[in-house]
């Protein structure tokens, strides 16, 4: 995998992916036909709203308590029989495992989707301490054989078209030349991972709830990966961020309805796995992760991104993402919701991502636990001009307009100094408007002036 | 009732033609409308640039220059936001947050308080409506996608002979954005062009919106383009112009 840049420029790096249109267009219609079976999927559901609001207050009640939750979570998957370990961010957690890996003697594992394992960049960990690590899921799989980053949150793959993956698997598996046709190429994907499946020595998963009240967690996957690895490897280590408690195995009847829905528009996902005990001749570990999580919850304004179920709906109504492309974000949380998670990671590195926003809304509008999105983009971008972004130039800039802007002589003369040259410069010599776009054609005087005219006159 | 107009700066520089229609429209379902003299701009460019610091003398004088006003109306779902969430960046007072809850954007506030049957206009044009999302935020239920929040629609629907033609993408933004118009220039412009196709492909002869700024951005893509379309806010429509 190539290193990350130092500080991730979206507007540049969108560019670069718009260039090629006709790919463009295609990754944003992809990406709208899922948002499309979203709303179907959610305009069959009468209570939906209700949903949503109930989904919302659970994670607030939670994130308020989480202390109180986490500990009763821990006790109780104790007493379940799982081993319950606390890792305060990516380091502990990726030596936490390759410790357990070492002890249970393991050179091969197979892995379920986890957005928390991408986070602490866990793969290569493991990869340069001579472990063989499998993506199981068929999109992470992909864009592991490919060496990149996932592009989504629950499709990690979408960037890539079915040629491309055929051209892949012919390089790494040996598949037929020019194959394309998506069932033969997941036929193919299957059968090479049924055999890595059988040789593992250790299967990890990520969470994608876990409830205090029992001990026990769920993990949803359309492919039946993480059972897959689960029952055949006799450890399995399931990694979690401290955000994905929920008080109650009743609540689950809440985010279930919601999460496929609003990820795929599916009623639910394939496979809903729920863990409460190891199998016999079977060690479950669990590992709590922070990596920042805390810092989070202190944030006041934008403890509510922590209520993110990683559903992927804001990055699929998103018109930016979709027409930018995960990997212009170069993060691991992409689209709206990686915009006010990353920013909280590395304020400098992610300084670019509030900004790739119109503040449209309509991610607000899908968020399944009503994140207010758009809102936190708002704040992060006053953090960050707070924190200097852009310069003092543009401080100085933003002063300036805002002294002429709030006083009606300065205002005037600048409106009318502006539509003065709007008239007599050339047209496409006015900067990224003018290179598209035409200027609109100037009145020879403003609606005060107008106004005025027309009152003394009467 | 007694209405005074908040001309955003954008419209008063450049499309002075929509605070003339909106002023009209107004006067013509029964209002009485005042321009409040020395009105500028509300400090929506420098905050969402995040630089609230720098918005917070123009949002003093707009509450200062609208301070006791009935209702301000302005032709802009936009600049109307902005003063509904963020004009607390004059002070938390009881006068600012009266201002901020009375101040309306144009088809909200025809909608809620005046007797649309007066409205008796015809526009004999195949129209494409371009919901700017702010115009669409304030006052929904939270759900873009939930039918017959939009009352542009409906008002569109009083005026003889309009058509209204169906998009494929009927609430998808415009990509203007303000500063991330030229900030985020690549993705803005892709975009722009792609509403503009969406309207085209259905036969729109004119795109209409509550948002100049939407159609400032779209309009100037068009021209570039010398595609054949014209583009009128809602308020010219409503009014009556042709």
């Amino acid at each position: 995998m190539k290193p990350p840049p130092a500080s991730t420029d979206h507007a540049a790096a969108a560019s670069a992916f718009l260039a090629d249109e006709a790919r463009a267009g295609w990754h944003d219609r992809a990406l709208w036909l899922v948002r499309r079976k979203r709303d179907r999927a959610a305009a069959a559901v009468p209570e939906w709203e209700t949903l949503r609001t109930l989904a919302s207050a659970v994670k607030a009640h939670t994130l308020s308590r989480l202390d109180d939750y986490l500990l009763q979570f821990e006790a109780q998957a104790r007493a379940n029989g799982f081993v319950v370990h606390w890792a305060e961010n990516a380091d502990v957690h990726n030596a936490l495992v390759y410790d357990l890996l070492c002890r249970h003697g393991a050179q091969r594992i197979v892995k379920s989707k986890s957005m928390l394992t991408e986070e602490c960049g866990l793969n290569p960990y493991l990869e340069a301490r001579g472990i063989e690590v499998v993506d199981t899921d068929l999109g992470e799989r992909i864009v592991q054989l490919s060496g990149e980053p996932p592009s989504h949150l629950v499709m990690p793959a979408i960037h890539r078209k079915k040629e491309e993956i055929g051209a892949l698997f012919h390089a790494q598996m040996g598949t037929p030349e020019g194959l394309s046709d998506p069932a033969a190429l997941t036929a193919a994907a299957r059968t090479d991972l049924r055999a890595r499946f059988f040789r593992a020595d250790a299967a990890l998963t990520g969470v994608n709830f876990a409830v205090a009240e029992t001990g026990g967690f769920v993990v949803c996957t359309n492919e039946g990966n993480a059972d897959l690895g689960v029952h055949l490897a006799p450890l399995h280590i399931a990694s979690m961020g401290l955000e994905k408690i929920i008080p109650k195995a009743e609540h689950l009847g809440i985010f279930l309805r919601l999460l496929a829905r609003s990820a795929t528009g599916q009623a639910l996902t394939v496979y809903t796995s729920h863990f409460h005990r190891p199998a016999p001749g079977q060690a479950v570990h669990l590992v709590l992760v922070d990596n920042g999580r805390t810092a989070h919850l202190g944030r006041e304004g934008f403890r509510d991104a922590l209520k993110c179920i990683r559903c992927g709906a804001c990055l699929n109504t998103c018109p930016v993402y979709r027409r930018s492309g995960g990997h212009s974000y170069g993060a691991v949380i992409p689209g709206p919701i990686g915009a006010v998670l990353m920013p909280g990671v590395d304020p400098e590195r992610y300084a670019s991502l509030p900004f790739a926003s119109t503040l449209c809304g309509s991610c607000t509008d899908v968020c399944p636990v009503r994140i207010d999105l758009h809102g936190q983009l708002y704040r992060w971008r006053q953090v960050l001009g707070r924190r200097g972004r852009g310069g003092a130039s543009k401080k100085w800039r933003m002063r300036l307009a805002g002294a002429v802007l709030s006083r009606p002589r300065l205002y005037r003369m600048a409106g009318a100094t502006l539509r003065f040259l709007l008239r007599w410069l050339p047209r496409r010599a006015l900067g990224p408007w003018g290179r598209h776009r035409e200027w609109p054609d100037p009145p020879a005087e403003r609606f005060g002036t107008w106004y005025e005219k027309q009152r003394r006159r009467s | 009732m007694n209405v005074a107009l908040f001309v955003p700066c954008y419209i008063d520089q450049f499309y002075p033609r929509v605070a003339v229609a909106t002023m009209r429209l107004l006067e013509r379902l029964g209002c009485t409308v005042r321009f409040p003299k020395g009105q500028t701009c509300c400090g929506q460019p420098m905050a969402n640039a995040g630089f609230e610091d720098a918005a917070r003398p123009a949002a003093r004088h707009f509450a200062e220059t609208f301070a006791g006003c009935d209702y301000v109306v302005a032709p802009s779902g936009s600049c109307v936001l902005h003063v509904r969430e963020h004009l607390d960046l004059a002070g938390d007072t009881a006068a600012v947050r009266h201002l901020r809850e009375r101040t309306f954007e144009l088809c909200r506030f025809l909608d809620r308080f005046l007797d649309l049957d007066r409205l008796d206009v015809s526009f004999p044009h195949r129209v494409g409506y371009h919901a700017a999302c702010h115009g669409l935020r304030p006052g929904r239920a939270g759900e873009r996608m939930a039918p017959g929040v939009d009352v542009v629609r409906g008002l569109l629907g009083r005026v003889a002979g309009l058509t209204l033609v169906a998009l494929d993408r009927a609430e998808e933004c415009c990509g203007f954005g303000g500063a991330f118009a030229v900030t985020e220039e690549a993705v803005s412009v892709r975009m722009g062009r792609d509403r503009l196709r969406d309207h085209l492909a259905h036969g729109a002869e004119v795109i209409t919106s509550t948002d100049m700024s939407c159609l400032m951005h779209l309009e100037g893509l068009a021209r570039r383009q010398g595609a054949p379309v014209r583009f009128l806010h809602v308020a010219e429509i409503l009014n009556g112009n042709r």
